[in-house]
């Protein structure tokens, strides 16, 4: 899949109807969404013919994304129901076999090492503090082989510190630096948008947990 | 819900020792068809708890797969093809996951297992060991 074709794909998908604050609901626009899953297999090879899950998945673009990148298998999870419904409506219409579960990162409970690669955008914790350092103790829990995900560039230091030391990642790089556009969800703002500096992160969960093949 | 999904889901219950598997009861099951990837199955066979895979499928009215399985079977077409069904062919569109240990029951609706908790089944998270340090040197303490 070439990447304008995929980013194209994804501008199609349809997204909160009803965004709910507290949960930080906003998507991944299609050229960051792109992009992400494209060096993810392009540089890295961690989505074709792999088990991808794409942790609070809300209306399922990312998850979409690895999807149409070859992965072999994909589970979408969100807190959300009503983003669920949008998230498989929107596989439906792709005609992708996407598999999704309703569960509270925190709580998820998961057997053996069968996620190759977690893909998310968290909360940035805006809402509920650490709300992003929850998703990423899960994912590094869960993946067997790599983690990419958003965080804010001011929280840099921070999140390669906790990934290292207290997640147990055996790696943690910043790919590259984005801006991204967070929907001014919050009343008593005036703009619109506003534009954040975020980092698209990969890390690499501890090296016991092994190299697939 | 395929069993792929079910062979990873535990009941994550405050105090459930072993929440694996998950009970499954049936209203109504799915067939859908995917493409036969022999490789993948492989890759993943090792990962699988075959038992509960075989217990599940039988729940959902296929009994084909044999009770215990070992890679050396991998090279058969026939078995693999009856894994491949059993695997990713059947879903369970309506029903229920069952915690085997406190019998509490997470809806399956339109596929989709809804295991959200409930306040009080819900695991201390605040002192979860690794994130607690964390958060609490970026944020202060915790509540
Ligand atoms: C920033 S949005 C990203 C949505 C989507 N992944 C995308 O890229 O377009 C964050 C998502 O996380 C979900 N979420 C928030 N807290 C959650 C939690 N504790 N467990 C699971 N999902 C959660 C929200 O419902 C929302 O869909």
């Amino acid at each position: 899949m070439k990447l304008k074709q995929l980013e194209s794909m994804l501008g199609e998908l349809q997204q909160f109807s009803n965004p709910k604050v507290e949960l930080e609901q906003y998507p991944t626009g299609p050229h960051i969404a792109s992009r992400m899953l494209y060096a993810a297999e392009n540089s890295f090879g961690d989505v074709s013919n792999k088990v991808v899950a794409d942790f609070g998945c809300g209306c399922g673009t990312l998850g979409a994304a690895a999807s149409l990148m070859g992965a072999e298998q994909v589970i979408g999870i969100d807190i959300d129901s009503q983003s669920l419904e949008i998230a498989s409506l929107n596989a439906e219409d792709l005609e992708l076999d996407i598999n999704f579960i309703q569960c509270d990162i925190r709580n998820l409970v998961w057997r053996g090492p069968i996620v190759d690669t977690v893909v998310m955008n968290p909360p940035f914790g805006t809402r509920r503090k650490g709300a992003d350092m929850d998703f990423l103790s899960a994912a590094l829990k869960i993946a067997f082989q790599a983690v990419y995900s958003l965080h804010k560039t001011s929280t840099r230091e921070h999140v390669k510190k906790a990934a290292l030391r207290d997640f147990g990642a055996s790696s943690a790089e910043v790919l590259c630096e984005l801006r991204f556009d967070v929907p001014q969800l919050y009343k008593f703002h005036k703009k619109r948008e506003v534009d954040v500096a975020v980092d698209l992160w990969r890390f690499a969960p501890k090296t016991n947990q092994g190299n697939s093949t | 819900m395929r069993l792929f999904t079910h062979n990873m889901l535990s009941s994550n219950i405050k105090g459930v020792a072993n929440g694996f598997p998950l009970r499954i009861e049936v209203e109504q099951v799915l067939e859908k068809q995917v493409d036969f990837n022999p490789d993948f199955l492989k890759n993943l066979f090792p990962k699988l708890e075959w038992k509960a895979l075989v217990d599940a499928a039988r729940t959902m009215g296929y009994a084909e797969l044999p009770e215990e399985a070992d890679s050396l079977m991998l090279e058969s077409e026939e078995f693999l093809r009856k894994f491949h069904h059993a695997l990713l062919e059947l879903h369970l569109e309506e029903g229920a996951l069952v915690c085997p240990e406190t019998g509490r029951k997470f809806p399956v609706n339109k596929g989709i297992p809804n295991m959200l908790l409930h306040e009080d089944e819900v695991p201390d998270l605040a002192c979860n060991q690794v994130l607690c340090p964390t958060i609490c040197e970026r944020y202060g303490k915790v509540d």
